[in-house]
């Protein structure tokens, strides 16, 4: 502890340049000002202004997500704070790691209905990893250094820090982050080794085995990612990736079978349901994978890896628990696997990967084409050819727009794929797309996006524009909330009930009145220019594509079905019942 | 899959956290937040030198519901120690009623009469009521409350339990 006296604003700017932060997302305010007026001061830390509060947290959620490091907000108390309810959420559900600086009233007049007070801690307690309210200046910079180790630590979280403005304004002195350590949170990172011999065991005599692999991978690290295929690789097995782990193994790599869960694969899921050993890696039996639990994957034995020990038997019962971190129990994984004096015979995996060619050969990702009218997936599938060969970061917005991404677009490595998966937040791709351009200037950013969906945070185009952050927003515009009226017509007989839009900006006009470049396209053979003009574009772009309005999203597996009850195509009479299970076979 | 009908049964479950503002609503949003049940809960300050308060909260679940609650509460930042008292071996529990009862004449008398039988002390005392004083299990307590209510039974405040484990491990 040094003796010098700083004001609150110095030691905050202080504590987060010592955590390694240089840049953050933010909006200005009342109580917040003595903070901006000392950011004014120095060069050391970025600030990114957005145009709202919702928007600074998804950026900072790009941002974590492509670096691997904490994203940070900084917003001003009552509105400002209440406004990244939602980001905060979405990280929540999301494991990623922000530090959300919120002012606040000064301490005398909380609890006084003062302007612009809000109980933000109380609020955010359930949307929070965890939260702070600071009272003490001389716990300011201690607290800092917590938020971040919380934040950062095990199954990372958003952790949120209120700030009264008498402690902004008020002199304390610094605490340096090696001189903090955390009273109780010290999650198990090292996973049991006898636990990991079993598994290993296990492994070694299934016949039909699947790795299901998730976020957790992701967030793991990039050696967990490496890992992970090394293994894959040693042991023969084939692989599903949840929504979060796309890009954990590469999509190209010949034992991954696609994505898993409502708009997963045939060939994934039918392997969920028919595997006799699921080895569960970094994923949590979200309701989305597992569809109706009293029927997901019946037959087989299931090893469970996560950090988090609240999600072992959360949602499906599983026979052996590892808890640790993702890289370091596949390590140990690996070596003991090598260390078996019996190699297992791989000629044991071969009626599996057999029934699992055949599943791949009914091709469930196909769909008509149409010489008239861009299909969506189409227009992916032209966004991924056109910008697969560089160096691409790709950010989605929520719904069927989203599902084709993670269907279409293929990824080779991690923390390359950004998307609102458990909370399932519009709204999401623009800002984080934003925070991933900052984080990377001089690579491709896009924003997958749907027309409804663009339109709930719209007004960080401006961002951009004022930061020179050429995002490229790649509109499939159905005039439709697609997913919302693809429910309706499967779901609620055809009545698209508040699901269309029958207003719509000039996409091309509302970019240049931003200052940004707007592009249009509706014919199928005019696709590639618009793209390749779009990625040529130094600018932020709106790029609005026309796409066939009656497109849906399969396959599907309807909430509340199970695996082997998916939906492959267009239908017209409502959902029918599952073929047996024995043939694990499927409807049209 | 066949169907697990699993037995809800009741738990004992002491939480060691850190006496920090919000702890306690931190706790009880993690109940109400997923739909736990809270049958009691008592709190108080047990290590003023670290800061430390216990949390005691009876709840009642299924098995996989309470592996689930002490997970999550484990997970919560301030907390220390989650220890299932239910399952981990012999402990003891007590609750602290104080119940007041208004009667004259021959009530008065038969609620005085029934104290005794249960262990109760008077701690308040005027020409037309008692208050009485009753630790024992939330059982003894219940029987008690239920003696009283024909005697002329007015309020009852009840501690909520606390519990320890038997011998000399601590917790």
């Amino acid at each position: 502890m040094t003796n010098e006296r700083l004001s609150g604003s110095q030691l905050l700017l202080k504590a987060l340049a010592d955590q390694g932060v240089d840049v953050v997302f933010g909006y200005p305010g009342g109580v917040v000002l003595p903070l901006y007026d000392e950011l004014f001061k120095q060069n050391r830390i970025r600030h990114v202004l957005v145009r709202h509060e919702q928007g600074a947290v998804h950026a900072a959620e790009g941002y974590a997500r492509s670096t691997g490091k904490v994203g940070v907000v900084l917003v001003t108390s009552g509105p400002g704070a209440t406004n990244t309810v939602t980001g905060l959420t979405d990280a929540l559900m999301d494991s990623i790691p922000i530090v959300c600086l919120t002012g606040q009233v000064p301490t005398s007049l909380i609890g006084n209905d003062a302007f612009q007070e809000a109980d933000i801690t109380g609020i955010t307690r359930a949307c929070t990893k965890h939260n702070y309210l600071v009272k003490d200046i001389n716990r300011l910079a201690r607290t800092i250094h917590e938020a971040f180790y919380v934040a950062r630590s095990g199954r990372p979280g958003p952790v949120l820090v209120d700030l009264p403005k008498d402690i902004l304004t008020g002199e304390g002195s610094y605490v340096g982050p090696e001189l903090v350590t955390h009273k109780s949170y010290h999650p198990v990172v090292k996973g049991e080794t006898s636990s990991i011999a079993k598994a290993v065991e296990m492994m070694a005599e299934a016949k039909r085995p699947l790795l299901y692999c998730g976020g957790g991978v992701i967030n793991s690290g990039p050696a967990a990612s490496e890992a992970l295929t090394q293994f894959l690789h040693m042991t023969g097995f084939p692989i599903t990736l949840t929504l979060m782990g796309l890009g954990a193994v590469p999509a190209s790599d010949g034992q991954y079978l696609g994505m898993v869960g409502m708009h997963g694969t045939y060939e994934a899921n039918l392997a969920m349901h028919g595997c006799d050993l699921m080895i569960a890696i970094g994923s949590r039996f979200d309701d989305r994978v597992t569809g109706r639990t009293n029927a997901f994957s019946p037959h087989s034995t299931k090893i469970h890896v996560d950090i988090d020990p609240s999600n072992i038997n959360k949602n499906v019962m599983v026979d052996l628990p590892i808890v640790g971190d993702v890289a370091n129990v596949l390590g140990e994984m690996i070596s003991l696997w090598r260390a078996r004096t019996k190699r297992p015979d791989r000629k044991r995996l071969e009626p599996w990967w057999k029934q699992i060619e055949e599943w791949r050969g009914r091709k469930c990702l196909n769909y008509p084409p149409s010489d008239k009218l861009i299909k969506p997936q189409y227009a992916i599938q032209r966004l991924y050819e056109l910008t697969r060969n560089r160096d691409t970061y790709i950010t989605t917005e929520v719904g069927q727009h989203q599902m084709w991404a993670a269907q279409h677009y293929k990824f080779e490595s991690p923390k390359r794929w950004m998307t609102s998966g458990g909370l399932g937040t519009m709204g999401y791709g623009l800002p984080a797309a934003i925070g991933v351009q900052v984080a990377h200037p001089e690579s491709l950013v896009v924003d997958i996006a749907g027309d409804s969906s663009i339109m709930m945070n719209i007004q960080e185009v401006a961002t951009a524009v004022q930061y020179h952050l050429p995002v490229k927003v790649f509109i499939t515009n159905n005039k439709y909330m697609g997913m919302v009226r693809q429910w309706q017509e499967l779901l609620y007989g055809g009545r698209y009930s508040q699901s269309h839009n029958e207003s719509q900006p000039d996409f091309v006009k509302l970019a240049e009145a931003f200052g940004a470049v707007g592009l249009r396209c509706d014919k199928p053979d005019e696709l590639d220019a618009t793209i390749e003009r779009m990625i040529a574009a130094n600018a932020p772009v709106l790029c609005e594509v026309i796409v066939d309005p009656s497109e849906n999203c399969f396959p599907m597996i309807p909430a509340g079905a199970a695996h082997n009850e998916m939906l492959l195509g267009p239908f017209k009479d409502g959902i029918a019942k599952s073929a047996s299970e024995n043939d694990g076979m499927v409807l049209i | 899959m066949v169907k697990i009908v699993e037995e809800i049964r009741y738990h004992t479950i002491c939480v060691l956290v850190d006496n920090e503002a919000g702890v306690l609503a931190r706790v009880i949003g993690l109940f109400s937040g997923r739909g736990y049940n809270i049958d009691s809960l008592t709190v108080a300050e047990v290590d003023p030198n670290e800061k430390l308060s216990l949390i005691t909260v009876v709840t009642s679940g299924t098995p996989m519901i309470i592996e689930q609650i002490k997970a999550q509460l484990g997970r919560l930042v301030p907390v220390h120690k989650v220890s299932d008292l239910t399952v981990e071996g012999p402990h003891v529990e007590r609750e602290l009623a104080l119940v007041k009862v208004a009667a004259t004449g021959e009530k008065r008398g038969e609620s005085m009469l029934t104290a005794n039988i249960f262990r109760a002390r008077v701690v308040d005392s005027t020409s037309e009521s008692f208050v009485f004083e009753i630790v024992g299990s939330s059982e003894k307590l219940d029987a008690f409350i239920r003696a009283m209510t024909p005697l002329g039974l007015v309020d009852v405040s009840r501690t909520g339990v606390v519990a320890i484990a038997r011998g000399a491990k601590p917790l």
